[in-house]
């Protein structure tokens, strides 16, 4: 039983009750995936599973036997910076930095989401193919990430930019 | 968290042999039962893991769905006949949760998920959900969240699924599987109201299993939607939801409506009281609005959530008047 964690084949711990959250930080100490709320309701252990984001704290390690994870360590070779962590930081999109992480993740997800059509509660034209990149669509769809610095206008500023830049993947 | 053992299925036989023993859950995406496992309100010893169980939507030769209950929520909302043909059903797949839960969560976990009042969360508080019999602080205590409709003395828990309010509106049917066979029930029949037993909320038996969930053809159901009504604007639990369709003719008549409450009650509220008051007439904002009091005549308010009686009443105007358009009378 394996499962590959930033391109790199790892064993899956035997004690079932772990999460993937668990796995990353405190087995692999990838310690940038963040443990916030710990329960599903801030984001901040976003991580993307084969492409998809989805929060760690709520996944037990074994059901994702198999499966390839990324974490923001995986985003960028060593010593450079993902588009998105720099459009971060051109933007103020954080103060603390502790939701920074699942944000990013969660970013690349949604602009994933987007390319290939999902709709959103906000989408007037279920049957369009195409989504508009407006501000109410990308808060809609960053709600299920946090931030309790209050950096979101930074934090959509940042995402708005690599989306159009073509720079969320 | 209590130490349990783990084992995935490989299909819905083997799903089933698996869970017979005592103490088996079935786990889905996890992110209802996980959360209550480390929170040790459910204390499994096995799990088995279903997320390998079909997730094919099919689309069926009378035109109607079958949706494999591992199918993720946002497969769901995003197939593209279920965005054509029930946009009810996107809709409310959409406002609920966020877009990483919806990633994880199953449809059949979905129709699982236990209630979100804080009290069955809290093991210092009475709840007759969690010990059947030793009370209910809810009754008595911050209830603006509860039901108004189908409470009992023993819990006035809501059930928290907007996907069901959809699927309760269009006459859903889920598909069960257990050790002594196949058995197809409404979705409207599957959640209990808490009665005497809130522990027992749907009639699932023990190791029963979701297979599936048919959705038959609604031509209504193309001019459908769902509102939700809630705290803040996004990832936030209903305080009133509605689901309706409407299929209304040039001249005001309602051809076909169907209509289902969310937030309320401890199951989905089908209203079809409502609905039996607006079929075959013409619909105006008094005839509306009667239909709205009539589905709300045996409402009870608790301490905090008396708001939601009118709310309810608004919702429904508000929903089937955006689907009327220009042809209210």
């Amino acid at each position: 039983m394996s499962i590959t964690i930033n391109g790199k084949s790892v064993s899956l711990p035997a004690d079932m009750r772990v999460s993937l959250l668990d796995l990353l930080r405190e087995h692999l100490h990838l310690s940038g995936t963040k443990k916030g709320c710990n329960q599903g309701a801030c984001g901040a252990c976003t991580v993307l599973v084969d492409g998809e984001r989805i929060l760690s704290c709520l996944a037990l390690a074994v059901q994702y036997d198999g499966r390839s994870v990324t974490s923001i360590e995986g985003l960028a070779a060593e010593g450079d910076f993902h588009p998105l962590q720099r459009a971060f930081m051109e933007h103020d999109g954080f103060q603390c930095g502790y939701c920074t992480p699942g944000q990013i993740c969660s970013a690349i997800g949604m602009a994933a989401e987007m390319r290939r059509g999902l709709p959103s509660v906000l989408t007037a034209d279920l049957a369009a193919p195409e989504i508009a990149l407006d501000r109410d669509e990308l808060r809609e769809r960053m709600s299920g990430n946090l931030c309790r610095c209050g950096a979101h206008n930074g934090i959509m500023d940042a995402i708005a930019q690599a989306i159009a830049m073509g720079e969320a993947k | 968290m209590t130490p349990f053992t783990y084992a995935r299925a490989r299909d819905s036989a083997e799903a089933v042999h698996l869970a017979s023993s005592a103490g088996a859950k079935f786990l889905g995406g996890g992110t209802n039962l996980v959360d209550l496992m480390r929170e040790t309100v459910e204390n499994p010893q096995s799990l088995v893991d279903v997320t390998g169980l079909s997730r094919e939507i099919e689309e069926l030769a009378d035109g109607g769905l079958m949706i494999g209950a591992a199918a993720s929520n946002t497969a769901v909302a995003e197939h593209q006949a279920v965005r054509t043909r029930y946009p009810l059903l996107t809709r409310a797949i959409l406002a609920g949760a966020s877009g990483q839960i919806r990633n994880m969560a199953t449809v059949g976990g979905n129709m699982l998920q236990r209630t979100r009042c804080a009290y069955f969360y809290d093991d210092a508080a009475r709840c007759n959900k969690r010990v059947l019999g030793e009370g209910c602080d809810a009754i008595d205590g911050f209830n603006r969240m509860h039901a108004i409709l189908g409470a009992s003395p023993s819990c006035v828990a809501t059930h928290p699924s907007d996907m069901c309010v959809a699927l309760a509106a269009l006459g859903a049917v889920v598909h069960l599987k257990s050790a002594s066979g196949t058995r197809a029930v409404q979705l409207v029949d599957l959640h209990r109201l808490p009665g005497g037993r809130p522990d027992r909320e749907t009639v699932l038996e023990p190791g029963e299993l979701i297979t599936a969930v048919q959705i038959a053809p609604l031509s209504a159901a193309r001019r459908s939607t769902y509102r939700k009504v809630r705290d803040r604007s996004s990832y936030a639990f209903a305080l009133v939801a509605a689901a309706a369709a409407l299929d209304i003719e040039d001249d005001a008549t309602v051809r076909e409506v169907r209509l289902a409450l969310g937030g309320v009650a401890h199951k989905p509220w089908r209203a079809l009281t409502a609905e039996a008051m607006l079929k075959g007439t013409r619909l105006t904002p008094t005839m509306l609005r009667a239909a709205a009091e009539a589905e709300l005549a045996d409402a009870a308010p608790l301490r905090d959530n008396g708001f939601k009686i009118e709310l309810a009443k608004r919702t429904i105007v508000a929903v089937l008047t955006e689907l009327a358009g220009e042809r209210m009378a």
